[in-house]
């Protein structure tokens, strides 16, 4: 069986990803473009808020020491998250939210799909019951990237703008370290780099769709699954964790 | 966003048998008024299975109509079955 040290960190991975693009979309609760977009997106948001809920509670039950989902959520710093970069890249306007959910949904629904078959079964279940509000995520967002792309003049031009900014955060999608190396090998998590062309073609297509470019190869950033940001995590923490820092144990 | 139809929806709940209205939206086009359906009003388990129907493809009688429609069925009870002797062996219908 896995290291207990090394499946924690892989299940905070996964956890810290839902739970940073699940509070960047709550950021738009209330300020969304109208009424019904406003209610889908959060729910979207709540949907993500849900699945870290799960991964975080076992990866504190996996490490043993009482850490509940909570504590892991709000009592780390920076330097401790360990979610993708492309998952605290600020909002920016609306169709930079939806790109990034775009990248994000269609990986996700070829992650967990792979660890719906984890032989972790605990792993599996969480995947399964993820995988079906993932699917329901990744629907929307390329209908709103086809819609946004192959719309007006300045929707696509926004559209294909934001799809380029974003591209330099999606190689470290595909990065295997050699903790998921070890975890692959036992049947429990999902080789990364095997989803990378899946997810070009998907993307692709959906692009070709939406008369959008896919971006040229090109430099991508990396390390938030070692805990090395962009300054925006830190911006995001202040925030979250504004409350549980300054009223320690608070409850409501 | 301004100029996105509006949506008439209708939910069919858990037990029940036919769609029944629930209310009303805006959205771009009619799958995405689903999408938006189904976050709006099934939220809470409340269906299984979603319609959508644009409200201006809707033809609806005229309140102003009520007399000519409704009322001429008022002074009609003969339309009620309430003038038949039923059997005892039926029990309560």
């Amino acid at each position: 069986m896995a290291a207990p040290a090394a499946l924690f960190e892989y299940l905070v991975r996964l956890g810290d990803n839902c739970l940073i693009l699940g509070h960047r979309l709550s950021e738009w609760c209330g300020h969304g473009p109208v009424l019904e977009e406003d209610l889908a997106l959060t729910n979207v948001a709540l949907d993500l808020i849900g699945q870290a809920t799960l991964w975080l509670e076992l990866a504190g039950e996996i490490e043993g020491r009482g850490r509940t989902a909570d504590q892991l959520a709000y009592l780390r710093d920076a330097g401790e998250f360990r979610n993708l970069l492309l998952v605290e890249q600020p909002n920016g306007h609306y169709g930079e939210t939806l790109a990034r959910q775009f990248y994000f949904d269609t990986w996700h629904c070829g992650l967990l799909q792979g660890l719906s078959h984890s032989q972790h079964p605990r792993v599996a279940d969480i995947a399964a019951k993820s995988l079906k509000e993932a699917t329901y995520h990744l629907e929307r967002s390329e209908e709103w990237v086809v819609t946004l792309g192959d719309g007006t003049d300045e929707s696509h031009a926004r559209m294909q703008q934001a799809i380029n900014d974003l591209w330099m955060y999606t190689g470290e999608l595909f990065v295997m370290d050699e903790i998921e190396q070890d975890l692959v090998a036992e049947g429990i998590a999902v080789d990364l780099a095997e989803l990378r062309e899946p997810w070009l073609k998907q993307v692709g297509k959906t692009l070709d769709e939406a008369t959008l470019t896919l971006p040229q190869a090109g430099w991508m950033q990396q390390g938030g699954k070692q805990g090395v940001h962009t300054e925006n995590l830190g911006f995001i923490l202040a925030d979250m964790q504004f409350l549980q820092r300054a009223y320690p144990n608070a409850t409501w | 966003m301004q100029d996105w139809p509006l949506f008439e929806v209708f939910i069919r709940s858990q037990h029940g048998l036919s769609h029944k209205h629930v209310g009303s939206l805006h959205a771009p086009d009619a799958e995405t008024a689903i999408h938006y359906a189904r976050d709006v009003y099934t939220r809470r388990n409340e269906g299984v299975s979603i319609w959508v129907v644009k409200s201006a493809d809707i033809a609806a009688s005229s309140p102003g109509d009520k007399g000519p429609l409704f009322e001429p069925a008022n002074s009609k009870v003969y339309r009620h079955p309430t003038f038949y002797d039923i059997p005892k062996e039926v029990g309560h219908m």
